[in-house]
């Protein structure tokens, strides 16, 4: 029987797991039979095949949601894996603690975050997640729980964190969150017109925010390419939130709309990025939900792309010739008219990742969607990687479902030190597609 | 206000859910359930969440004979009870065990005889103390006998009754009684069903009934729409529902 519950995100690709196991207390997981090819599944929010296994086992971890502990005066927290950031957020920021690190949507798990070792907007102030996670407790297929940290089991803590679930069944989480003093942030929003005036406007603005991400347009020619709308924010203080109740700030400048996946939201964001209602630079005060997980509030916007799903593309380019580089592969994307609006361009921080797998490193990152239309979107594809491959970039796992494995192998150059940890019944669609 | 708590299934998604805002507003529990690992993994999940004084303490539902114990053990353990929370219960694969003797009478004694025996013991606490909330889980299901369902919807619709002229009898003496009847959750009770639209979310669920029960609501639907729905179904005349497919 297929089993559609257990997709990844972007319903591609679409194969089915012979067998669901579903624990649902910590309890259960020990007792839990390891012996054939399984596979941890959370909330299958990752774009590809990293979290699916094709007529094998998966286990949904979902109802392994309890807090374990919580110290209000450290702000290390630790939890069982299966539990969401969104959970999470509901108990933390009401003490006024935030995540150290977290993506664009709150409806992950744990476990998936310390799996993808999953990165934010403050990637160049904060690294990856697993750099503020102080204790894994990882079960394995011989039965052993293993306490993981930087003192002990090191090298498995290194392995598991961006290890795409493939090192063991990840129990627990204990991390470090960082103090806010509201749940609001202050941010400022400035147009750009082009890649160039990306790249000057971001080192100016790294330097200044921790957070930083931009929307770009990736449909324009000439001399507009890649123009977009660069929003970097803080947390805010109370003082800043109290004047701002006073002036009655507007909504962020989200350039989405009901159906904005086909050309008219193109036009929607030009109305915007043209438009008088917006200038050239704004501050607002804003709660934290609209500017860390905008797409959250649109329920079901992944389904626009029809059955055949789509595709996230997200690569990262080292700085050097980086501005040539990225010219390269937007002329690429523009000329194939194929870019969907949602296209998000970042800066990646000096900060070393704590994985072996980890994705991150320094340079600019840009993650785009594509309609699933066959070759058609596979060859374009083919073409970004092989730039990105000569230029010593790398693709993000969390993201992929059709890299090939040369260009893994290339991209993750310690794969093979990864194996050494590597459970031997654990597995995945995506780690048989590429080993 | 509402501050020390009894829990009867402690473990079931519905309770956790709900107690878990009680947590909040910094609670002291005394958990009951069959299983103290799992108990001791709630314990700690509430703690960690703002709750008082917290103790747990293992008793099958069906040990009936010990169920005035536990009661008597929450109150010197974490003092007066202010509500006592009955929530546990089993969804038996109905087609699999209606000719099943043993089994009928198994469930039913899960899901009616123990409540209404915890019922009456949580009455008699309370009404020497002179005043207390029971609030009892029952469910949409035992509002009319369905095919798919009556031998869990007989044991609803009993507590459910039973609960009724409690309330009727309480109600001079000052003690609450709430009826909670949940529609389709997505626990791991309901995880071999198919999950469709009216599925409810347990921590909505268990927001709502927090609320029910810090109100004083007599009988609460969660979600609210089930009132309608099972209005509906009700009105059905039993001449053309006997033939239906529910
Ligand atoms: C709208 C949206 C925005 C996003 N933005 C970002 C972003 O800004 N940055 C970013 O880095 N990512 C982003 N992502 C990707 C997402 O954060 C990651 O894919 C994340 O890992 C998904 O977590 P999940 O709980 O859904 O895990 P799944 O997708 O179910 O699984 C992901 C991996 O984690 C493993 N895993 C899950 N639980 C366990 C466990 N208990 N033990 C062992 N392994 C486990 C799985 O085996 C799999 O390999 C975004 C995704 C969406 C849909």
């Amino acid at each position: 029987m297929e089993n559609t519950n257990y997709l990844s995100f972007n319903k591609y690709p679409k194969v089915f797991p012979k067998e669901v196991l579903f624990p649902i207390w910590l309890t259960d997981v020990d007792k839990l039979e390891l012996d054939d090819s399984v596979l941890c599944y959370g909330k299958g929010k990752s774009y590809g095949d990293v979290c699916l296994n094709e007529n094998r086992t998966l286990i949904d971890t979902t109802n392994l949601n309890h807090i374990i502990g919580f110290d209000d005066d450290t702000g290390i927290i630790k939890c069982e894996a299966g539990i969401t950031l969104k959970e999470i957020l509901e108990f933390t920021v009401p003490k006024g603690w935030f995540l150290p690190v977290t993506p664009g949507t709150k409806f992950i798990t744990l476990g998936g975050a310390v799996a993808n070792d999953v990165h934010g907007k403050n990637h160049h102030t904060a690294g990856t997640f697993g750099s503020h996670v102080t204790e894994i407790e990882l079960l394995r297929s011989d039965k052993v729980t293993y306490k993981c940290s930087k003192k002990d089991n090191k090298e498995l803590f290194a392995a598991t964190i961006g290890g795409l679930g493939l090192t063991g069944f990840i129990k627990t989480v204990e991390f470090q969150l960082i103090k806010i003093e509201t749940p609001f942030m202050y941010v400022e929003s400035i147009k750009f017109d082009n890649l160039d005036a990306f790249f000057d406007l971001n080192e100016e603005s790294e330097k200044l925010f921790p957070y930083t991400v931009s929307w770009v347009d990736c449909s324009t020619k000439g001399k507009k390419m890649g123009k977009g709308i660069y929003m970097r924010g803080r947390h805010a203080t109370k003082a800043e939130v109290n004047k701002s109740f006073e002036m009655k700030d507007g909504a962020l400048p989200f350039p989405i709309e009901a159906s904005f996946i086909n050309n008219f939201t193109v036009k929607a964001f030009n109305k915007l990025f043209y438009g008088k209602q917006f200038s050239k630079l704004s501050t607002q005060i804003v709660p934290f939900e609209p500017y860390f997980y905008p797409l959250d509030m649109i329920d079901g916007w992944e389904k626009a792309y029809g059955k055949n799903g789509f595709l996230q593309h997200q690569f990262v380019l080292p700085y050097e010739n980086c501005r040539k580089n990225m010219h390269l592969i937007f002329e690429e994307i523009v000329n194939s008219g194929m870019s969907s609006f949602l296209t998000v361009l970042k800066s990646f921080g000096k900060a070393e990742s704590p994985g072996i797998l980890s994705f991150p490193k320094e340079g600019i990152t840009l993650a785009i969607d594509y309609r699933m239309e066959g070759e058609k979107t596979l060859r374009l594809l083919d073409r970004i990687d092989k730039i990105v491959a000569e230029n010593n970039g790398s693709l993000y796992p969390g993201k992929d479902a059709r890299m090939s494995r040369e260009h893994f192998h290339q991209f993750y150059p310690n794969f093979e030190e990864f194996l050494k940890y590597k459970d031997p019944n654990f597995s995945s669609s995506f780690y048989r597609r590429i080993k | 206000m509402i501050k020390n708590i009894y829990v009867f299934g402690a473990t079931s998604k519905i309770a956790e859910e709900t107690i878990k805002n009680f947590a909040k507003d910094g609670a002291n529990f005394y958990l009951v359930g069959r299983d103290t690992d799992k108990l001791e993994i709630v314990k700690k999940d509430l703690i960690a969440r703002g709750a008082g004084k917290t103790e747990v303490e293992a008793c099958d539902a069906l040990d009936w004979n010990k169920h005035p114990m536990t009661i008597n053990n929450a109150d010197k353990a974490i003092g007066q009870l202010d509500l006592i929370f009955i929530a546990h219960g089993t969804l038996p694969d109905n087609e699999g065990i209606r000719n099943n003797q043993m089994k009928v009478i198994e469930e039913f004694n899960i899901n009616c005889t123990s409540v209404i025996s915890l019922c009456t013991v949580a009455s008699e606490y309370f009404e020497q103390k002179g005043k207390g909330t029971i609030a009892v889980i029952s469910s949409v299901a035992g509002e009319r006998g369905r095919q798919s369902n009556f031998i869990y919807g007989a044991a609803k619709g009993g507590v459910s009754k039973y609960l009724e002229g409690l309330r009727n009898r309480l109600f001079e003496k000052g003690i609450k009684v709430i009826t909670i009847k949940p529609g389709m959750v997505d626990t791991p009770m309901t995880k071999d069903l198919k999950k469709g639209l009216l599925f409810a979310n347990p921590a909505s669920v268990g927001k709502q009934i927090y609320k029910g029960i810090n109100i004083g609501r007599d009988v609460m639907f969660v979600p609210g729409y089930w009132k309608i729905i099972m209005g509906i179904i009700k009105s059905i005349p039993e001449s053309i529902f006997k033939k239906l497919k529910l």
